[in-house]
């Protein structure tokens, strides 16, 4: 079980979150003017790198916020947990997309 | 009180307490402190089970949680039965029953050894080339016969009686293994002052030192060191000693899995104690000390009764005070078994050894056992054994550098000692993803590089001297606890170091040679030769193919064996083909220590409204919603669910009735932004909604589909009382709080669940206002001043309600939202009031068929996940001039405005009494070739008492173009004409609802 590190509460269990996915998939201002591609990608298309991920995480049966978090997809291990809004310190964007 | 094989001293067993247990009904006398073997051994007992395939006779190998083949059902009293106990690591206590396995009549005469005689045929790979055909005899012949063949003893038949607990703990260092290296390891870790737990499985902490009589560690015997180190670590307040505790599983993020044996070795069980308990320990470093398993040698017939691992013998020598045997042979191809014949020779027995190395590969240890008074053959290998239930002799012959074998001699001998080597115990630094590496010195893989915060000490790494041992697991620990600590004792060097051998030299046709590599799953040399002439070239798949190693023993004893053998026969080097995946659990655990007190209605827990007790006193039958448990009917005596609903059903359409509707998720959304959040999330409009007034509202997914329904109340300018369907409220909730966070955080806007704190008593039916009006206060009742979709404040019965006037049925309607504490007492005030009106329970199904006759949807049920607002005739909900909202964008995607859609509609059986299957297929033509083209399926079918026929909706491709005209559905009976409608059935124009 993995042991994730909630901004606000500390060290957890796994079983007290829930995992929301790739992070930093920002939800286009106005969807009525993106073309159906870009709308069908931004649905739909994710990454699945084998390596370092950014995953949006939610602490549900804890304080019951979001947060992202750096998570290396091969050793399972957390490289970094950080708030939602904020970007990750160590890890170069570009790695993540949007 | 025989005990004819116990030596007259010795031993850490407890001579002033016998005890008594039974073995195949036969009283075995032994004392506290044995396990079961070392009592049965200490009787003369060598012959204990039947092994898997062929019904060998077999006896006990091992003295430890390695044994492959003295598996015994252990009977501890009613109800505790349990199977495929190893004997070397249970107990022995007076009141146990034990029985022997996989025997028919008996252990002595089994009639299922006629396999033994069928070896020839039951090769590798026996099932996958026998079982082929003819088809036919799958079901009948086959299939029952692998059945009553497969499986290793009897499942209990009643249910567990005992209790069994569950523990989190917290460490800053773990420590599994307390033999030489962990007991240091966690000494060194405890004087840092970090909180340190040592988890071993034996039932007395100190591993190898509990047999080991001879070693001085600093000039004084090990069995010192051992007391004093046990000394300081149980007066140390920062550390947790656990015996009997097993860590059999090493998952992410050091979470260790352990099942601690609380109760199993006491003769009564003390108090409220639980049998087992599982500890979860989240450990920020770890110490693999878990020693190593010895290896045997793979000769023919190495698996008769008394035929031993060596270091076992010694085991049960010194630390049981048992002779396995009288006149002992050793085989061996290294060093450590000399220690085991010279403390063999110590305790008086008869002893030979024979070394497959030769005279001057031999170390000090050769000299030791000669000047001690035995004999030892050097250069000998082992032919063969003899004797059938118990071994009477060693046939073994001198074989030379060619491997050529020599004159053959018989040995003979009751017990046998055997030694192929040694093998790291690497389960659990493998199960925590480590990579492992072969280190030919040693034959062995060893732990090589991390994936997690942990370290190898001892045996487990390869290191088998004992001062080595106790050094490196100090060092470790005090690593492990951020020290660079060490210590250097001194100790006996320990004999060790072997050569390699995968099958031992034979003069014998090797076709005809039965040498068995996997005791407990009777894989023998030829079966993992012949899967590699077969073309098996990988570990992976000569494991499965030949199932070695696949027993409950995971072949400890064995894999080392048949890798080797893989190995010699693909011509390769060991490391270049690999080991097999290590997987929990290390050694079996029961289901109830994994259970724990998840049984019965903790299992899955329920979730119950506060009218649930009044429903069940009236006689309700309930089902399953989410977690919730519903009243599903009401029947009177003699009526079934068909006569019960039928009759709720035209009670609230011709009076009232009442209904709990307290499972409705409720979320109250508060705040400055509360309205836009909400047109945010609906597809409806909630800006100019006034408050008071209530809203069906209907949530997307930003896919476009359905997410959820339900109708909403604005209570004040910035605080709405959503409601959402019973399963949905924690997605739902979850969904709004995702976008609040993560899209919208500049809205204000507070969400709170207050599913448990609202009770809903719904209350429907055209004399629903007549019931409630003497009871409510505060609130004008009238049609003119509280119309449909109204919400008021007021109270009823003197408690505080928000009263909705809604309906899921069609009528007059009202959801009486009342605290929950006060639910039961306003239900049962309202239910008397409404008895002079003919008031009348329902349940679920009524409010299904109800609401059906309506054509109102149930999210889930008409829809599931690929439904749009349109799909069910909801698009009009949604304002022109609505901007933005979740799922909006979706709408306008091609496939969802392309035509042809699956739409809902009513279908209507040309025979009325005929209740369609929901899920039934719909197709236009049943003239068409199959497969044929399906239209859709019904998602809703009920008998409507109020309309005096069967009444359906479905999803249908195209649906609302096809009204009147004529498809088909599918039945048990086969086809069946129905006509497309409306999806509304009563109350066609929706008068009633606003009486």
């Amino acid at each position: 079980m993995l042991l994730i590190a909630c901004p606000h509460c500390g060290k957890r269990p796994e079983t007290e979150f829930r995992c929301g996915g790739q992070a930093h998939i920002a939800r286009p201002a106005d969807p009525m003017t993106v073309d159906d591609g870009a709308w069908s990608e931004h649905l739909f298309v994710r990454a699945n790198p084998k390596g370092v991920h950014a995953e949006r995480w939610c602490h549900v049966h804890g304080c019951g916020r979001w947060f992202n978090a750096l998570r290396d997809t091969i050793s399972d291990r957390f490289i970094e947990t950080y708030p939602m809004g904020a970007k990750p310190t160590q890890f170069p964007q570009s790695e993540t997309r949007a | 009180m025989a005990q004819p094989f116990r030596l007259s001293r010795g031993g850490r067993i407890d001579r002033t307490r016998p005890i008594v247990f039974a073995f195949n009904g036969k009283p075995v006398h032994g004392f506290a402190g044995d396990t079961v073997a070392s009592a049965l051994l200490a009787n003369g007992i060598h012959l204990v089970g039947r092994s898997f395939k062929y019904h060998r006779p077999r006896g006990i190998l091992s003295h430890g949680p390695d044994e492959p083949s003295a598996l015994l059902s252990v009977d501890r009293g009613p109800g505790r039965i349990d199977p495929n106990n190893r004997a070397s690591v249970v107990e022995a206590r007076s009141g146990l029953r034990t029985t022997s396995q996989n025997h028919w009549p008996s252990l002595e005469f089994d009639v299922g050894a006629v396999n033994d005689l069928l070896s020839p045929v039951f090769v590798a790979g026996f099932y996958y080339k026998t079982f082929m055909w003819p088809r036919k005899f799958w079901d009948k012949v086959y299939e029952p016969f692998i059945r009553a063949a497969a499986g290793l003893g009897k499942a209990p038949t009643v249910a567990d009686p005992d209790r069994y607990a569950n523990r989190h703990a917290h460490c800053d260092v773990l420590v599994v293994g307390a033999g030489p290296a962990g007991l240091a390891a966690a000494l060194a870790a405890a004087r840092t002052g970090k909180r340190v737990i040592l988890a071993d499985e034996g039932a007395e902490p100190g591993g190898s030192l509990l047999h080991d009589t001879t070693s001085q560690i600093d000039g004084r015997p090990a069995a010192d060191w051992l007391a004093e180190t046990l000394a300081e670590l149980d007066a140390r307040e920062n550390v947790i000693l656990l015996p009997r505790t097993t860590a059999f599983g090493y998952y992410n993020h050091n979470h260790v899995a352990m099942t601690e044996r609380v109760t199993d070795h006491l003769t009564s069980a003390a108090g409220q104690a639980p049998r087992e308990r599982l500890w979860q320990v989240r450990a920020e470093q770890v110490v693999l000390a878990g020693g190593a398993h010895e290896r045997p040698l793979v000769f023919a017939d190495n698996d008769r009764p008394g035929i031993l691992l060596a270091e076992s013998v010694r085991v049960f020598l010194n630390r049981y005070g048992v002779a396995p045997g009288r006149r002992l042979v050793f085989a061996t191809c290294g060093a450590s078994a000399y220690q085991a014949a010279l403390d063999a020779r110590a305790a008086g027995l008869d002893v030979t050894l024979v070394d497959l190395r030769l005279e001057a590969d031999c170390g000090p240890e050769l000299a030791q056992l000669r000047s001690a008074g035995a004999e030892v053959l050097t250069g000998h290998t082992v032919i063969g054994s003899k004797g059938r239930k118990r071994v009477t002799g060693l046939v073994v012959a001198p074989v030379g550098s060619d491997g050529r074998c020599g004159g053959r001699r018989l040995l003979a001998c009751d017990c046998v000692g055997m030694s192929g080597g040694w093998t790291p115990a690497v389960h659990l630094f493998s199960q925590s993803r480590g990579k492992l590496r072969y280190d030919d010195a040693i034959d062995a893989f060893v732990p090589n590089i991390s994936a997690q915060a942990e370290r190898s000490a001892g045996a487990a790494r390869g290191t088998y001297d004992l001062a080595a041992c106790v050094n490196e697991g100090f060092s470790a620990g005090a690593a492990a606890a951020g020290s660079d600590e060490r210590q250097e004792v001194r100790a006996t060097p320990t004999l060790t170091g072997f050569q390699p051998v995968r099958i031992m030299p034979t003069d014998a046709n090797p076709t005809k040679v039965r040498a068995f590599v996997d005791y407990q799953n009777d894989v023998t040399a030829k079966d993992i030769k012949l899967a590699v002439r077969e073309g098996f070239q990988s570990i992976e798949h000569v494991k499965r193919y030949t199932t070695t190693g696949m027993a409950t023993d995971q072949g400890k004893t064995s894999n080392m064996n048949a890798l080797g053998i893989v190995a010699g026969q693909l011509d390769k080097a060991l490391p270049a083909v690999g080991t097999t995946t290590f997987r929990p659990p290390y050694t079996p655990v029961t289901f109830g220590a994994l259970v724990g007190p998840a049984r019965h209605a903790l299992f899955d827990p329920i979730r119950t409204t506060p009218i649930h007790e009044w429903a069940e006193a009236h006689g309700a039958l309930f089902e399953n919603v989410a977690l919730w448990r519903r009243a599903w009917y009401f029947p009177k005596a003699g009526e079934d669910l068909h006569a019960a609903v039928a009759r709720e059903c035209k009670a609230v359409r011709e009076g009232v009735g009442i209904f709990d509707a307290s499972t409705l998720g409720k979320i109250e959304i508060v705040g400055r932004d509360a309205a836009e959040f909400m047109n945010r999330l609906y597809i409806n409009p909630w800006t100019k909604l006034a408050p008071g007034r209530c809203r069906y509202g209907l949530m997307l997914k930003e896919d476009g589909y359905i997410l959820d329904d339900g109708v909403v109340a604005r209570v004040s300018d910035e605080c709405f009382h959503v409601t959402t369907t019973t399963g949905g409220a924690a997605r739902v909730l979850a969904h709004m709080e995702d976008y609040l966070q993560t899209e919208w955080p500049e809205l204000e806007v507070f969400l709170t669940s207050t599913t448990e704190q609202w009770a809903v008593i719904a209350l429907q039916g055209p004399k629903a206002r007549d019931v409630i009006a003497p009871l409510v206060d505060g609130i004008d009742l009238s049609p003119e001043a509280f119309p449909h979709m109204a919400m008021r404040s007021g109270t009823i019965c003197g408690v505080p309600t928000r009263l909705f006037r809604v309906s899921f049925t069609g009528e007059l309607g009202f959801e009486i939202n009342v605290p929950s504490d006060h639910a039961r007492a306003v239900w049962e005030a309202v239910f008397a009031a409404g008895r002079a009106h003919g008031i009348t329970p329902y349940g679920t199904e009524t409010m299904h068929v109800l609401r059906a006759e309506k054509g109102y949807i149930i999210v889930g049920q008409e829809t599931d996940g690929t439904v749009t607002p349109d799909d069910v005739g909801m698009a009009g909900m949604i304002p022109k001039a609505k901007g933005d909202f979740v799922g909006k964008r979706s709408l306008a995607r091609p496939d969802v405005v392309a035509s042809g859609r699956k739409q809902l509609v009513g279908l209507m059986t040309d025979d009325p009494k005929l209740v369609l299957d929901e899920g039934a297929q719909i197709v236009a033509d049943t003239g068409q070739p199959i497969p044929m083209r399906m239209l859709g399926h019904v998602t809703s079918s009920y008998w409507s008492a109020n309309c005096g026929r069967s009444i359906a909706l479905a999803l249908v491709e195209g649906g609302r173009e096809r009204a009147g005209g004529h498809l088909h559905v599918t039945t048990p009976d086969g086809f069946t004409r129905v006509t497309v409608c409306e999806p509304v059935f009563f109350d066609t124009k929706g008068e009633r609802i606003n009486a």
